[in-house]
Parts: structure tokens; C-alpha cells; sequence
């Protein structure tokens, strides 16, 4: 569904990712590990479009993705939870996930997508009309994942859905994120907390200076001596 | 199923109440005083400058200070064409002409942000001021040009028709995904392009309707002060004081800036009139007692009264 080929990319004169490749299939749920600085959101935002590559390519459902603006990506399919949740802080819960249903194709379902959006996160219902700012983190990283999934998409890239959440919201938002692997939505997950990750994940790939170090199925990764040493601790 | 008809019986009366509004403005000409059309002129003019700016500025958050530029070449449109054509496809031109410089401008500049974006804006009303003297005087030999004169009626009658085209376009948008997506520009950019908006086709598009009806405007009034020049037309008063008024009504609703712009018009014509040597001082302690305690205009102190009075009322059931 999703294939990066070999791309190098850079910011100014800087070069963030050297010859990535990777490859994501449908309804699976494939992780992204790596320290901070490792050039996860850079490979995140090279795929939905933000940055360009220099070389290689990008395919998204058998076409080529890298060179479109961000926008185009959104309708062919690919929905992405930027870190640090973006929301529109000062529009209320519903105004933010009618928003993730800008898109043409889906505008005029939006009230069908929205009640589906609502019986998987009731608490979001009971605070539709409340601005975002004034929600818990766990209830705002509902509403960016609300958001991501209003646009019916086929392939999700969630960045850190983790971060500065409580651990009991931590264990919901993985379970969450299982549950639309279930329903045959890929997933594209970056983390730092690899071991939980890796545990959900199908498959996984490991980014170190801009480089994929290793790569292979969750279950292996976990018993990988370097990444209990380097990402677990142990 | 309730909440719907309550909501859609509520704004039925709203719609009345401005059908009623518009009826008894589109007869004002013909009931008063000569001066009250002036008045009325004026207010109109502020009116559809403030609604035009917050339509975009409001919204986005991008703090045009161009409005001068597209009122300016629309009265230049005006002073060039008026009497060679039909005076609406004069009006018409004015406004296209406005909306294709901000069409070029905005492409080339709403990359800019914050207070770049506004110093931009300003730079250039001075910019169309300074190259169209230069070009007045050396090209076409004269410093200014005589427009055709319009009586004030029929003026009024053309910004009662540009308010109306503008408060429905401002409505359309607002309720379309469209009006959703630029108040999604102002919270977080890359957010709203992560969710699928075409951030910069919208602000463009966006910042030229808004050109369109400043532009329109500038046309109408040229009329009213039949001798114009580049100061005159490019006056940098005319950016600043939509965005006064705006921020004096309050830009949450589409009714905060009309009530800045109509307040602020009177008062200004008021002091002028009544104190004209201490006119600027009274009007300038006014806005800064307005900006230090009103933060949210003054449709935001309403609602605030509002919801005091409301919950007085709960608290006593």
C-alpha cells in the first residue's frame, strides 16, 4: 500500500534521511522506532508531502505520492496525527473533527463518519461543543486521532500518540490504535515507547541518524540484543 | 430533533429581522434630511471595509494592512473609466481590478507570516501611492484627476447593494467547510494542511474576494469626492481604520465588526462636528480604553453580560 524507495532528504544543505526504504501493507500496523534527532518526523513528513525527497520515490496505492502538496495526499488516502496533537485550540471538539473531513470526497458523509467517530470515543460526544483547549491530553489526542480517522482513510501515520499522556490513557490509545488495525486501517506508528510499540505492532523498522538499521517483525525485534540494549535498557 | 427546530425557528427570526433592517435602509434616502444620506454613506463605506478585511484577516489571522491599496485602485478605476461606461460595469471593473492585483500579491506574499505579512501590506499602499505620482507626474502630466459626480442617493444605493452582495458572500463562506478551514488557518497552519486544506489556494482565493468589495467600494466612493490624486486614493488611513473597527466590534461574529464600523463612523462624524479641534485626541483615548478593556470587542462584552444575566437567572430557579 505504501512503499518508500530509497529517498534522501534534506533540510538546506543538511541531509536528515540517507536511502530510506520501507514498506507498509494493508491493515497492519507497522512501528518506527528511534532516539530523538533519528529523523522520524522528517521520513513522516517527506510521506504526507510537506518536505520533498532529492531522490528516490514514494508510492501510496500504486501511484506516486512525493511532489504532491500535502493536501493531495490527504484525498488519495493517508491520514496523518502530527505530534503534539496540532489542534485548532480555540475551535470546539466538533468544529476539529468536521475538519478532518475537509476533504471532497468525504465533506458530505461527514455526519455519518462523525457519529462513528463519536461511539468510538463517547467522551468526545459529551464535549462536542467545548474547545479543544480546554480538554484533558488523553481527550485531545482523542480528538487528533477523531480528526485523522474523519477522512476515511486507508493508511494512518500517527506520530507519537504517547507523549505526555498519563500511563493507564497510554494502554487505551495503544488498544485504540489495535482496533483500527481490526478494522483494515494500516497503520504507520512512531514511538518512543518501543517496548509497548513493539508489542502492538506487526512489523517494525529501526532509524538511526537517518539511516533504517534494522528491520523485521515486532515479535523478532523484541528478543534483538541491540535493541534491548540501546531502546529497553536491559 | 428538537435542538433543529428550535435552532432553525431562532434563525428565521434572525433572517426577519434583517430582511426588516434592509428594507428600512434601502428607504432612509427617501424619508430623511439631506445629511443623514451623507452619514449614511460614510458608515456604508467603513462598514463594507471592516466586513471585506475580517473576512480574511478575522479568520486567518494574516493582518492585511492593504485595504488602502484595493480601495485605492478601485477609485482610480473609477476616475479613469467612469463616464465611458455604465456605471455598475465601472463598479465591476474596479473590483475585478482589485481582485487581480490581490490575487498576484497574495501569491506572492501570504507565505510571509505574522508581522512580516503585515509590514508587507503596509509597504505597499505607500508603494501604489509613490509609483502612481511618479507616474501622474511624468507621463501623464497632472498630479490628480476630476471623477464624474453621482448624486448621494444613488451612491448609497450602490454600497447598499455592494453590503449586500458582500454580507451574503460572508455568510456562504462562513457556513461552508471553506469558512471552517480558514479559522483552521489561524489556529495551527500545518495542522489545517495535515487535515487536507490547499492552504495557500484558500488565503489567496480569500484575500482576493475580499480585494473585490474594497475595490467595489473605492469605485462608489470616488464618485462622492469627484477630485482625486494618489494621497487621496492610497491613504493609508483607510487600512488602519478597518482594522480599529474591527477590533472594536469584536470579530467572533459577523455582526461585531458592522457594530465597530457603524459606532466608531458615528462618533468620529460626532466629535468632528461638535469638538473638531479635540476631535483625534477624544477619538484615540476611545480606541485605547477600547483595546485595554474590551479584548474581545464589543460584541465580546455583550455576550459576556449575557451569560452573567443567564446564569443569574439558573441560579435563582
Amino acid at each position: 500500500m505504501l512503499e518508500v524507495s530509497n529517498i534522501d532528504t534534506f533540510y538546506g544543505k543538511i541531509q536528515a534521511l540517507w536511502g530510506v526504504s520501507l514498506k507498509i501493507d494493508e491493515a497492519e500496523i507497522v512501528a518506527l522506532v528511534g532516539a530523538n534527532g533519528a529523523g522520524k518526523t522528517t521520513l513522516l513528513n517527506t510521506i504526507s508531502g510537506l518536505l520533498r525527497p532529492a531522490s528516490g520515490s514514494v508510492e501510496f496505492l500504486d501511484k506516486r505520492i512525493d511532489g504532491l502538496k500535502s493536501h493531495a495526499i490527504v484525498e488519495l488516502g493517508m491520514s496523518h496525527i502530527p505530534e503534539g496533537r496540532g489542534l485548532f485550540a480555540d475551535m470546539s471538539v466538533r468544529e476539529n473533527l468536521e475538519m478532518g473531513a475537509y476533504t471532497k470526497r468525504v465533506w458530505k458523509h461527514k455526519q455519518e463518519i462523525l457519529d462513528k467517530v463519536y461511539q468510538l470515543f463517547p467522551i468526545l460526544k459529551a464535549r462536542q461543543g467545548q474547545l479543544a483547549r480546554t480538554l484533558s491530553g488523553g481527550e485531545q489526542q482523542m480528538v487528533a486521532i477523531g480528526r485523522g480517522l474523519m477522512s476515511r482513510p486507508r493508511l494512518c501515520i500517527i506520530d507519537e500518540p504517547s507523549s505526555g499522556l498519563a500511563p493507564l490513557m497510554v494502554d487505551e490509545m495503544f488498544s485504540i490504535i489495535q482496533g483500527l488495525r481490526d478494522q483494515g486501517i494500516a497503520i504507520f506508528l512512531i514511538e518512543q515507547n518501543v517496548q509497548q510499540t513493539l508489542e502492538i505492532a506487526d512489523r517494525a523498522y529501526v532509524l538511526e541518524n537517518g539511516r533504517v538499521t534494522l528491520e523485521g517483525e515486532s515479535k523478532k525485534l523484541l528478543e534483538e540484543e541491540l535493541i534491548r540494549k540501546a531502546y529497553l535498557g536491559l | 430533533m428538537d435542538i433543529t427546530t428550535l435552532t432553525s425557528k431562532k434563525s428565521l427570526v434572525w433572517w426577519v429581522i434583517i430582511l426588516i433592517i434592509f428594507i428600512l435602509l434601502a428607504f432612509v434616502p427617501l424619508y430623511a434630511p439631506g445629511y443623514a444620506a451623507i452619514l449614511l454613506i460614510s458608515i456604508l463605506m467603513y462598514v463594507i471595509l471592516t466586513v471585506s478585511w475580517v473576512m480574511f484577516s478575522g479568520s486567518t489571522g494574516y493582518m492585511s494592512l492593504a485595504p488602502a491599496v484595493f480601495f485605492g485602485v478601485g477609485i482610480y478605476a473609477s476616475a479613469i473609466i467612469g463616464g465611458k461606461l455604465p456605471f455598475p460595469i465601472v463598479v465591476g471593473i474596479g473590483g475585478l481590478a482589485s481582485f487581480c492585483l490581490a490575487l498576484l500579491v497574495g501569491a506572492l506574499t501570504l507565505r510571509l507570516r505574522g508581522i512580516y505579512f503585515a509590514i508587507f501590506t503596509f509597504g505597499l499602499v505607500m508603494l501604489m501611492a509613490h509609483s502612481l505620482l511618479f507616474w501622474e507626474l511624468h507621463v501623464t502630466g497632472t498630479r490628480g484627476r476630476f471623477v464624474i459626480v453621482m448624486g448621494y442617493n444613488t451612491i448609497y444605493y450602490y454600497l447598499l447593494g455592494i453590503f449586500v452582495l458582500l454580507l451574503l458572500t460572508a455568510y456562504l463562506i462562513n457556513r461552508s467547510r471553506f469558512g471552517l478551514a480558514l479559522q483552521s488557518i489561524g489556529q495551527e497552519e500545518d495542522a489545517a494542511a495535515h487535515t487536507g486544506v490547499n492552504v495557500t489556494m484558500l488565503k489567496v482565493t480569500t484575500f482576493a474576494i475580499s480585494a473585490f468589495f474594497m475595490g467595489a467600494a473605492g469605485a462608489v466612493m470616488a464618485t462622492k469626492w469627484t477630485y482625486i490624486d494618489p494621497f487621496i486614493a492610497f491613504n493609508p488611513f483607510y487600512s488602519f481604520m478597518p482594522v480599529v473597527m474591527a477590533i472594536f466590534g469584536g470579530m467572533g461574529q459577523l455582526f461585531g465588526p458592522i457594530i465597530g464600523a457603524v459606532i466608531l463612523t458615528y462618533l468620529e462624524e460626532f466629535l468632528i462636528t461638535k469638538f473638531a479641534e479635540l476631535y483625534m485626541l477624544i477619538f484615540g483615548t476611545i480606541l485605547v480604553i477600547a483595546i485595554l478593556y474590551l479584548p474581545d470587542g464589543l460584541v465580546g462584552l455583550i455576550q459576556k453580560m449575557w451569560n452573567r444575566y443567564s446564569e443569574r437567572k439558573h441560579a435563582d430557579t
